[in-house]
């Protein structure tokens, strides 16, 4: 990256997650590119599930930013492949996850599994004696847990 | 939000595909406009569920995995509207009952939650056998949409799996309504491995479904069992979704789906 390419990035990472504002499009693994040619600047985004609705607030947010930082043409392409996985999320996107509430995903194996270990930690107290009340939540992104410790229901964030 | 810029996306999603100059070939668009009416039409049954599931995380459930469908369609619509100079929503909203193309199977009204399941691990199963296949397209863009919907699609079959073993192995009640549930949607199966004529002419774009049957019969008779259910044994119907020939329901589902479209053309919010 260019330094004006990173300067372009800076701005663009600072666009949340509509639905998990504690994480930047960057810490997510959303923000995959930027480019300049000439004048026009070009960000790269790749939605996180298909039907995910908040990708049209990022992809808003991140013209929005950027009008406001000076660029005058922006183009904001949306690219499917390769595919998105949680494998991109950053480990400072994970920490403020779990500080926010929610549990991280679990990391892919070189195979493609997923350890699920003793179990999902429980982000309010640690726990690891948690159970899954629902695989699906609020998001598409996320299933339903509750700990069995502190009672405390939660939200995981799925392994994708 | 006052700024000058504007949004051009020029990659593989329902909104990028139609400002971009990708534009499908009439043959693959002829096969995804199937693909993507069959995903159109179970995302808009999964969603007569919400409020009416039996739990709340149920309702979720079931919404999130229409979600997921919907967002299927709209990339399969897309991509099959650039042939024609037509958007997702004048393929969803403004085509007449004959114009569709989905499988009877998917039009078939939710009936017993047991016959939801049993139709959604059908479906999910077909789904991800179909575009783990399709992730090797001729055409890149298939290649891409089918690549994103497989991950989201295997989750779809274990929600299935574990409801059939739940009421499978349940009390006799649930059992023998699981089973009702199976028998109900059964004669659907058929028609979703037979010869798909714009599956051919598409060559290399697309899966010829009848290559599909054999991992669908590794996979959900062993559930079946497992289970402890029996496979039904009925006859197929005669089908004919991919040629205009639709369920009784589809009709009503149909005006339902397209009623505000069609009251308010063009309106946004």
């Amino acid at each position: 990256m260019t330094r004006d390419e990173q300067a372009v990035w800076d701005v663009a990472a600072t666009v949340v997650d509509p639905e998990v504002p504690v994480l930047t499009i960057e810490d997510l693994g959303v923000l995959r590119r930027v480019s300049i040619d000439d004048t026009q600047v070009t960000v790269d985004i790749t939605p996180t599930y298909s039907g995910c609705p908040a990708i049209d607030a990022m992809r808003d947010d991140i013209v929005s930013a950027l009008s406001a930082a000076g660029y005058a043409e922006v183009r904001v392409r949306q690219v499917l492949a390769p595919a998105w996985t949680t494998d991109w999320m950053s480990s400072e996107g994970r920490a403020k996850l779990e500080e926010f509430g929610i549990a991280p995903p679990a990391p892919h194996n070189s195979d493609g599994s997923v350890n699920l270990g003793l179990g999902i930690r429980c982000p309010h107290c640690g726990s690891l004696h948690t159970r899954q009340l629902s695989r699906f939540g609020s998001t598409s992104c996320k299933a339903l847990h509750v700990c069995q410790r502190c009672q405390e229901p939660f939200d995981y964030f799925k392994a994708h | 939000m006052n700024h000058s810029n504007h949004v051009v996306s020029t990659a593989i999603t329902p909104e990028s595909i139609a400002d971009s100059s990708l534009i499908a070939p009439e043959t693959v668009a002829q096969y995804a406009l199937g693909l993507g009416d069959d995903a159109l039409v179970l995302a808009h049954r999964l969603g007569e569920w919400i409020t009416n599931a039996p739990e709340l995380e149920e309702d979720v459930a079931l919404g999130n995995i229409g979600l997921d469908l919907l967002g299927h369609a709209r990339s399969l619509l897309t991509y099959a509207g650039t042939a024609w100079d037509k958007t997702e929503d004048d393929l969803a909203y403004f085509r007449d009952e004959p114009e569709f193309r989905s499988h009877q199977l998917f039009e078939q009204p939710n009936g017993d939650f047991t016959a939801t399941i049993a139709r959604q691990l059908i479906a999910s199963v077909y789904f991800a056998q179909l575009y783990r296949e399709l992730s090797s397209s001729a055409d890149a863009t298939l290649a891409a949409i089918a690549a994103k919907a497989v991950k989201e699609v295997d989750y779809h079959v274990d929600h299935s799996a574990q409801w059939l073993l739940r009421l499978g192995l349940g009390t006799e009640y649930s059992h023998q309504r699981m089973q009702a549930g199976l028998d109900a949607v059964w004669p659907f199966v058929d028609e979703l491995f037979r010869e798909d004529p714009f599956a051919a002419a598409a060559g290399d774009a697309a899966v010829d479904p009848r290559t599909l049957r054999p991992a669908f019969e590794a996979t959900v008779p062993r559930l079946i069992g497992e289970a402890g259910l029996e496979v039904p044994t009925v006859a197929p119907t005669r089908g004919g979704g991919r040629s205009g020939v639709h369920a009784e329901a589809f009709g009503p589902m149909l005006a339902e789906l397209q009623v505000l479209a069609r009251a308010h053309p063009g309106a946004t919010w």
